[in-house]
C-alpha cells in the first residue's frame, strides 16, 4: 500500500502506516494524493494602531504529510498565524512558502482553492445541500458535472456519511455530521494542504473524541499536510506529529514532537501550559511493548511443584502458570504449591491480562482498577511476553528513556 | 312572525337592486349594483396593478443597486437611510403636486412618487438581510476561494433572499394603498373609482374600489410569499 497517496512524490519519513481497525480500502485510496511542505519564514503581523505585533518573526517548518498543531492560550496569535497562510489575513512581513512557492505569487482566491479550510463553526452554506456544499471548490475550478458528482460521492464515503446525506440541508444534520461535511468540503479538490481552526471546538467531549479518532484514521489514508489550531493541549498532543506552542505575540515557545514536549518542556511557560499531569499524558503516547517488562517466573501446567518452588524474581511473589501454548492461566498460590503438580486452574486468576499493543495509560489504568501491583502481558498469539507492574511504569517515567518513543497520531486511536 | 319578516324584506331588497334605483338612492351598500357595474372597475384595476408593479420594480432596482454599493462601503448606509427616510416622510399628495409642474399629469408623476416611497423599506431589508448572513459562512466561502463577487451572488444574496422578499411584500402592500391617491396625479387606478367627481360619497363605489385594492394587496403578497418559499427551500427543512 505504500506510495498510493503520494503519486510521484517521495513519501515523508516515517509514513509507513499500520492499518488500524477498519483497514484502508482500495476504493478510499483513490481519493488521496499529494501533500506539500509548508514553511513560515520570519512571519510578522502588525495591526494598525497596535503597539505590539500580533505575530513577531515566527519561523516554522512543517514537513509534507504531517499534522502540525499550533497551540497556545487565547490571544497568542495561533488563529492569526493560520489565516496568514491562506491570506484570509495578509502578512505584514516575512513570507510563507507552500511547496517552495510564496503565497504571494498568486491571487488570494486562487491560492485558497488549493488549500483546504475547516473552521470551528464549520460555516456550511445553509442554503445549499450537503452535496452542493462539498462541490464548492470543484465548481469554482470548473470541473464538469459528472466529475463533481463522482467526487462528492467519494468524499461522503471518505468521511463515513451515507449517500442519502447528499440531498440534505445543513440544518438537518447533527453537529458531528456538519463537521464531517466541512472536512469533506475542504478535501473536495484534493488540496495538498489543510488548515483547521479549532475544528472540533464546538463539539461535545464524547463526540469530539470520536471525531478526532475518525479524523486521524482519515489522515492515515490521505496523508495531507495539516496546520491545526487548538487551545487544548490534550488535543494538540493527540493530533499532532509536531506541536508548536505559541506564547503571546505569536512567539514560538517550543516546536517539538508530543513526547519531546512532555519530556522536556523548553521553559516555564511550556511547562505550565503542558500541565502538571504531563507524565500521565506521556503514557498515552506509548504502548506496553515500548518499555522493558519484567521476566515472569513461569511454570507449566502439570509440572512438579518442586520446580516452581525455586525462588524466581524477588519482585513477583508467585510463579505464573502457563498452558502448553504459553498462555497465562493463573498465579500459583501457596496452597497450589502444596500439591504434587501444577494445577490447570490455579486459585488466583490472571486478571487483568494486558497486551503488548495496549496503550500504556490504559494498561496502567487496568492495573489500578484491578487493585493489583502487576499483571501478565501477552503477545499477539496470547503467549506471555512478560509482566508489567506499576513500579516499572513509575521507574520508566522517572528515566529519560521515553523521550524518543511515541505512537504515531494515526495509531493513537480507538483502543 | 319575527323570524320570517327579515327574510322577506331581504328578498324585496334583492328585487329592488336588480332594478337599480332605491338602494342606490339611499346610498346603501348594494351588491346588485356591483355585479351590474363590475366592468367599470377592470381598467382602473389594471392601472392600479401597473402602478404598483412598476413602482415596486423600479424601487427594487434602485434600492438593490444602492444596497450593493453600500454593502462594501458601510459608511454609505447611514446617509442612504437618511435620504430615503426623508422621501418616505413627505406627504404623498404634496409630492404629486410638487411634481406636476415638472413631469405633468399622468403615470410618470405617480410612478416617481410611489417609487420614492418604496426605497426606504426595500433598502433597509436588503441591508439587514446581507448583514444577517452568518459570519462563518462568509469566512468559509472566502476561505474556499470564492471572490468577493462570487461570495455576494452565491452565498450572501441567496441567504438574504427571505428578508429581501419580506421587504418587497411590505413595499407592495404599502404601494397598493398609496396608489389609490394616484388619481390626483391623473394616473387613474382604483382611486378614480373612489373619488369620481361628486361620487366621493357613493358608498357602494368606495367600498368596491377599496375592497379591490385590499384584494390586490393580498394577491401580490401571496405571490411574493410563494416566490420566497420556492426560492428558499432550505428554510423549510426540519432541523435535526
Amino acid at each position: 500500500m505504500t506510495g498510493h497517496w503520494c503519486s510521484g512524490r517521495p513519501q515523508p519519513a516515517g509514513a509507513s502506516i499500520t492499518p488500524v481497525a477498519g483497514a484502508v480500502s482500495a476504493k478510499r485510496l483513490r481519493s488521496s494524493s499529494s501533500a506539500s511542505p509548508v514553511e513560515l519564514r520570519g512571519v510578522t503581523k502588525r495591526y494598525p494602531g497596535q503597539h505590539e505585533p500580533a505575530i513577531g518573526n515566527l519561523s516554522l517548518e512543517v514537513p509534507a504529510g504531517e499534522i502540525c498543531v499550533l497551540v497556545g492560550p487565547s490571544g497568542c496569535g495561533k488563529t492569526t498565524a493560520l489565516r496568514l497562510v491562506n491570506r484570509m489575513t495578509e502578512l505584514s512581513g516575512g513570507d510563507i512558502l507552500i511547496d517552495g512557492e510564496s503565497i504571494r505569487a498568486r491571487p488570494a482566491a486562487e491560492l485558497r482553492r488549493g488549500i483546504g479550510y475547516v473552521i470551528q463553526h464549520v460555516g456550511l452554506f445553509p442554503h445549499l445541500t450537503v452535496g452542493e456544499n462539498i462541490a464548492t471548490v470543484p465548481k469554482l475550478l470548473g470541473w464538469d458535472r459528472k466529475r463533481i458528482a463522482v467526487r462528492v460521492e467519494e468524499l461522503l464515503d471518505l468521511v463515513s456519511l451515507g449517500k442519502e446525506m447528499r440531498a440534505r440541508y445543513p440544518a438537518q444534520l447533527s453537529g458531528g455530521q456538519r463537521q464531517r461535511v466541512g472536512v469533506a468540503r475542504a478535501l473536495a479538490a484534493d488540496p495538498p494542504l489543510m488548515l483547521m481552526d479549532e475544528p472540533f471546538g464546538a463539539i461535545d467531549p464524547i463526540n469530539r473524541e470520536r471525531l478526532q479518532n475518525q479524523f486521524l484514521r482519515l489522515q492515515s489514508e490521505i496523508k495531507k499536510t495539516i496546520l491545526f489550531v487548538t487551545h487544548d493541549i490534550d488535543e494538540a498532543i493527540k493530533m499532532g506529529d509536531r506541536v508548536a506552542v505559541l506564547q503571546k505575540g505569536g512567539k514560538l515557545a517550543q516546536y517539538a514532537t508530543p513526547p519531546e514536549l512532555l519530556m522536556s518542556p523548553a521553559n516555564e511557560f511550556v511547562e505550565d501550559f503542558v500541565g502538571a499531569d504531563r507524565a500521565l499524558k506521556r503514557l498515552s503516547l506509548l504502548r506496553v511493548r515500548d518499555i522493558e517488562l519484567w521476566k515472569a517466573p513461569l511454570v507449566r501446567v502439570g509440572e512438579p511443584t518442586a520446580a516452581a518452588r525455586t525462588p524466581g524474581d524477588a519482585d513477583i511473589s508467585h510463579p505464573l502458570v502457563v498452558d502448553d501454548e504459553g498462555r497465562p492461566v493463573g498465579w500459583l498460590s501457596e496452597r497450589d504449591l502444596a500439591g504434587e503438580t501444577v494445577p490447570a486452574t490455579p486459585r488466583i486468576a490472571p486478571d487483568p491480562i494486558l497486551e503488548l499493543d495496549d496503550v500504556l495509560r490504559d494498561a496502567l489504568s487496568d492495573l489500578l482498577q484491578s487493585e493489583t501491583q502487576y499483571a501478565p502481558v501477552v503477545d499477539e498469539r496470547g503467549r506471555v511476553a512478560g509482566v508489567l507492574s506499576i513500579a516499572i511504569v513509575s521507574d520508566f517515567l522517572a528515566s529519560d528513556d521515553a523521550a524518543g518513543l511515541a505512537i504515531p497520531p494515526a495509531e493513537r486511536v480507538g483502543t | 312572525m319575527f323570524l320570517v319578516e327579515p327574510a322577506h324584506s331581504f328578498a324585496a331588497v334583492e328585487i329592488h337592486n336588480r332594478s337599480g334605483s332605491s338602494c342606490i338612492a339611499q346610498n346603501k351598500l348594494c351588491p346588485g349594483w356591483i355585479i351590474d357595474n363590475f366592468d367599470r372597475y377592470t381598467h382602473p384595476l389594471l392601472q392600479h396593478v401597473y402602478l404598483t408593479v412598476v413602482s415596486v420594480g423600479i424601487g427594487f432596482a434602485i434600492a438593490f443597486s444602492l444596497a450593493l454599493v453600500a454593502h462594501r462601503r458601510r459608511w454609505l448606509v447611514g446617509p442612504i437611510v437618511g435620504l430615503t427616510g426623508v422621501l418616505y416622510t413627505l406627504p404623498s399628495l404634496a409630492v404629486f403636486f410638487l411634481l406636476l409642474p415638472i413631469t405633468g399629469r399622468g403615470t410618470t408623476t405617480a410612478v416617481i412618487a410611489l417609487t420614492s416611497y418604496t426605497l426606504q423599506i426595500i433598502f433597509r431589508n436588503i441591508v439587514a438581510g446581507l448583514d444577517n448572513v452568518p459570519a462563518e459562512a462568509k469566512d468559509a466561502g472566502l476561505g474556499s476561494g470564492l471572490t468577493d463577487r462570487q461570495l455576494l451572488w452565491r452565498v450572501e444574496l441567496p441567504l438574504a433572499l427571505p428578508e429581501i422578499i419580506a421587504g418587497l411584500r411590505i413595499a407592495s402592500t404599502t404601494t397598493v394603498g398609496l396608489a389609490t391617491l394616484a388619481v390626483f396625479a391623473g394616473a387613474g387606478g382604483l382611486g378614480s373609482e373612489i373619488v369620481t367627481g361628486s361620487n366621493i360619497t357613493f358608498k357602494t363605489g368606495v367600498v368596491t374600489a377599496g375592497g379591490l385594492a385590499v384584494l390586490l394587496a393580498l394577491a401580490l403578497d401571496i405571490v411574493l410569499l410563494g416566490v420566497q418559499r420556492a426560492l428558499s427551500p432550505w428554510r423549510r427543512v426540519q432541523s435535526a
